[in-house]
């Protein structure tokens, strides 16, 4: 679905071909000579001479644009007030130009926000490479999308450390996690860095219940209609500024843009950034016994969804799931295939798992590292088999959720994939069912495998057990952030379907590639992951797990967009009603 | 190129204002870009720079004739005019603005006015250059349009 009015997808698997730049300039001749370089270069070339005419292009299309490249001196507003413009309403990487390489205008550009400075004459060689610039934002977002949701689930995603400290949720061993967590916190800061009128304003912590709130303003207005000032008001909070709403607001969109995107391109994308699964984070983190193993194929993935499902799981499986774990915890040690305990997927992988994980589920700690165990324990094949689309529309329909908490659509989705494969047995959490659901569905392979792979590789088995305790601790803190998963989950009757979950561990072990050792009866009875759900909703349940009925917050989570990912699951049969659900929720 | 008569002229005529250092590196890019898309790639954005080009000169030359100097100005024309040659890589057009701007920065009105002065010569004389240049050109035939010797 789409997820923003007028959002046109840029470029498909090309990338960076089709990279959609807005060029400013008063130069004529500059102007003709750039767009021909840029066409050369396959890029969707805009020209504008002027910058409010540049502006009015850009908020006109929101999305319409990848870049921007500007001169700095032109006659009708200054270049570095264009720069801040685009900064902070679109947010949009911002290349600057000049004749004129003074260090003096170069670090002006810099402070201002923009992410390169060229000077003329431009060769064609530095158009090229402009697309990292997008390519490194992109990534940006989408730890400081885990990071505003690790705010939220701080507890949740850590291993057992300090997860909760900074809120960001770190997901892996608790140095992965500290690394996150500092990353999440410097990627916030930097991107308030970046953005030129944030570092003129005290930071905004947007909490989990900050953001809860304004979800909860987003879906009651409608997601087409939204506007800050609305968003504002609904959101009653005295001190907080239209400007901040906007900027969030702003990232939200890329957030669910991206999520939207991530099934198809992210792939790789996403495979980058869980490549090396940190085994011992994830391990450590869930501390899950051998029932990880189950998930180990998905374990990076998993394991974020996992954590997400934990978190999820909590608030909704609260009843369920006690009884479901317990049930899959025995499963899953037996399960596993290779009775790897949990293979934790390397603790970078972990991480990134943690990454995409945590940030938007708060989880992701947890979800990591249940996805190192689905990793480690699916043999590096199998997973394959596992959708990862799955996991990604997993990992997607918990950003959704909180949209701090989902972990990161790429990454996130990665991990889910892997983990709920596996997961099946394990009912983590509500999120993690549907992750599982949706992984399998999807299919997401690229990333996953990749992910996956990494994570095998990486996990060991004891790591992989660990993830899963870690989860329990952060229960409390999954509550939270299960909240918005929850959303997700409700889509995946988190309750429900962890119970079938748990009782379809096995068979989702069976089907999924060696299940996921439902770690989650082992895991504290409060972290009701319905991990499984998603998995084993995709395997077993049909269409009626789906119906979360147990999703506590649905108001929170953008439903829709959630289930945007999941659309893409031919078997998921319920997905079309989660859709409907979801859009009935967001709508 | 060098087969046809007229191309080798075109070829030596070229070199030379490589040679003379009045066109750098940008303009090699420009023919770079040159293809069957843009088949008159060059010419069009000489010519685009001369019409664009001649607006600057002129309010230069207006600021000029405005005692005091506005420095400030002048310099922010000049900037512009700058930006503005290196797109084709005028080379000594190029140089002449960049000394311009640093009398512009240090005060030196004389040297304003005899730089500005030198900057409209080697401006007009490139232009003649360029102009013979793309007819040249076009009498050599498509094949001998202005494009870098593989």
């Amino acid at each position: 679905m789409v997820v923003e009015s007028g959002f046109s997808s840029p470029r498909n698997d090309a990338f960076p071909a089709g990279l959609r730049v807005l060029v400013v300039d008063d130069d004529p001749t500059w102007l003709k000579i750039l767009e021909k370089m840029l066409k050369k270069c396959s890029y969707e070339v805009t020209t504008c001479c002027l910058a409010r005419e540049a502006l009015n292009l850009l908020r006109e299309r929101k999305d319409g644009y990848d870049i921007v490249i500007s001169d700095v001196n032109m006659p009708d507003m200054n270049g570095f007030k264009l720069l801040e413009h685009v900064g902070l309403e679109m947010d949009l990487p911002v290349i600057m130009m000049s004749v004129d390489g003074e260090t003096s205008r170069v670090m002006k550009g810099v402070q201002h926000g923009a992410c390169d400075y060229l000077l003329k004459p431009i060769r064609m060689k530095e158009l090229r490479n402009i697309w990292q610039h997008v390519f490194r934002k992109k990534i940006h977002e989408v730890r400081d999308i885990e990071s505003l949701e690790g705010i939220e689930s701080i507890q949740i995603t850590r291993t057992g450390s300090d997860l909760f400290d900074d809120g960001h949720l770190v997901g892996g061993e608790d140095t992965t996690s500290v690394r996150k967590r500092k990353d999440a916190e410097n990627k916030h800061d930097d991107k308030d860095l970046s953005d030129p009128s944030s570092t003129k304003k005290a930071r905004v912590v947007w909490t989990v219940d900050l953001h809860q709130k304004f979800v909860k303003a987003v879906n009651q207005i409608g997601f087409d209609k939204v506007g800050p000032k609305k968003i504002l008001d609904l959101m009653n909070v005295p001190w907080l500024t239209r400007e901040n709403v906007a900027s969030h607001l702003q990232k939200y969109r890329l957030y669910l843009s991206r999520l939207q995107k991530e099934s198809d391109s992210k792939n790789s994308f996403i495979g980058m950034k869980h490549s090396d699964p940190p085994s011992k984070d994830s391990a450590a983190s869930f501390g899950l016994h051998n029932s990880m193993n189950v998930i180990q194929d998905d374990v990076s993935n998993d394991t974020s969804c996992f954590s997400v499902n934990n978190l999820l799981a909590q608030n909704v499986d609260l009843k369920g799931h006690e009884g479901n774990r317990k049930g899959t915890t025995s499963v899953p040690v037996s399960e596993h295939k290779g009775a790897l305990p949990v293979d934790i997927p390397d603790p970078h992988a972990a991480k990134s798992l943690e990454i995409s994980f945590d940030h938007s589920l708060g989880s992701v700690d947890s979800g990591i590292n249940f996805a190192s165990f689905n990793s480690t324990n699916a043999a590096q094949n199998s997973w394959s088999e596992i959708p990862e689309i799955q996991f990604k529309q997993e990992c997607e329909s918990l950003l959704e959720n909180g949209f701090n908490q989902l972990p990161l659509p790429g990454s996130q989705h990665h991990m889910r994939t892997e983990y709920l494969q596996p997961a099946a047995s394990i009912s983590s959490g509500p999120s993690i069912t549907e992750k599982v659901a949706s992984s399998s569905r999807i299919g997401v392979k690229p990333l996953y495998d990749g992910y996956r792979r990494n994570h095998v590789k990486h996990l060991s088995p004891t790591e992989a057990v660990e993830l899963f305790p870690v989860q329990s601790k952060n229960q409390t803190l999954n509550n939270q952030v299960f909240e918005p998963i929850s959303v997700t989950t409700s889509s995946m009757k988190c309750q429900d379907v962890s119970l079938n979950c748990l009782t379809d561990l096995e068979f989702g072990q069976r089907n999924l590639n060696g299940g996921v050792g439902i770690p989650l009866a082992s895991l504290t009875g409060d972290l009701q992951v319905c991990w499984l759900q998603g998995d084993c909703y995709a395997m077993n349940f049909g269409p009626q797990d789906f119906e979360c009925t147990e999703y506590n917050d649905p108001a929170e989570i953008p439903f829709h967009l959630y289930d945007a990912p999941r659309f893409d699951h031919e078997h998921l049969s319920d997905s079309t009603e989660y859709s409907a659900i979801d859009q009935g929720l967001f709508a | 190129m060098e087969r046809n008569p007229m191309g080798r002229q075109l070829a030596i005529m070229r070199q030379s204002l490589f040679d003379q250092g009045y066109l750098d590196e940008q303009f090699i890019q420009l023919e770079e870009l040159q293809d069957d898309a843009n088949p008159n790639f060059v010419e069009e954005v000489v010519t685009l720079y001369y019409r664009d080009s001649a607006r600057l000169i002129l309010n230069i030359e207006q600021a000029l004739e405005r005692k005091p100097f506005d420095f400030n100005k002048l310099d922010d024309y000049m900037h512009q005019f700058k930006g503005s040659s290196s797109s084709i890589g005028a080379k000594k057009v190029k140089a002449e603005s960049t000394l311009f701007r640093e009398y512009c920065k240090s005060g030196n009105g004389e040297g304003c006015t005899r730089t500005f002065q030198q900057l409209k010569k080697e401006y007009a004389t490139l232009r003649k250059k360029l102009e013979a240049y793309f007819q040249m050109a076009r009498q050599a035939g498509p094949m001998e349009t202005a494009c870098r010797p593989k």
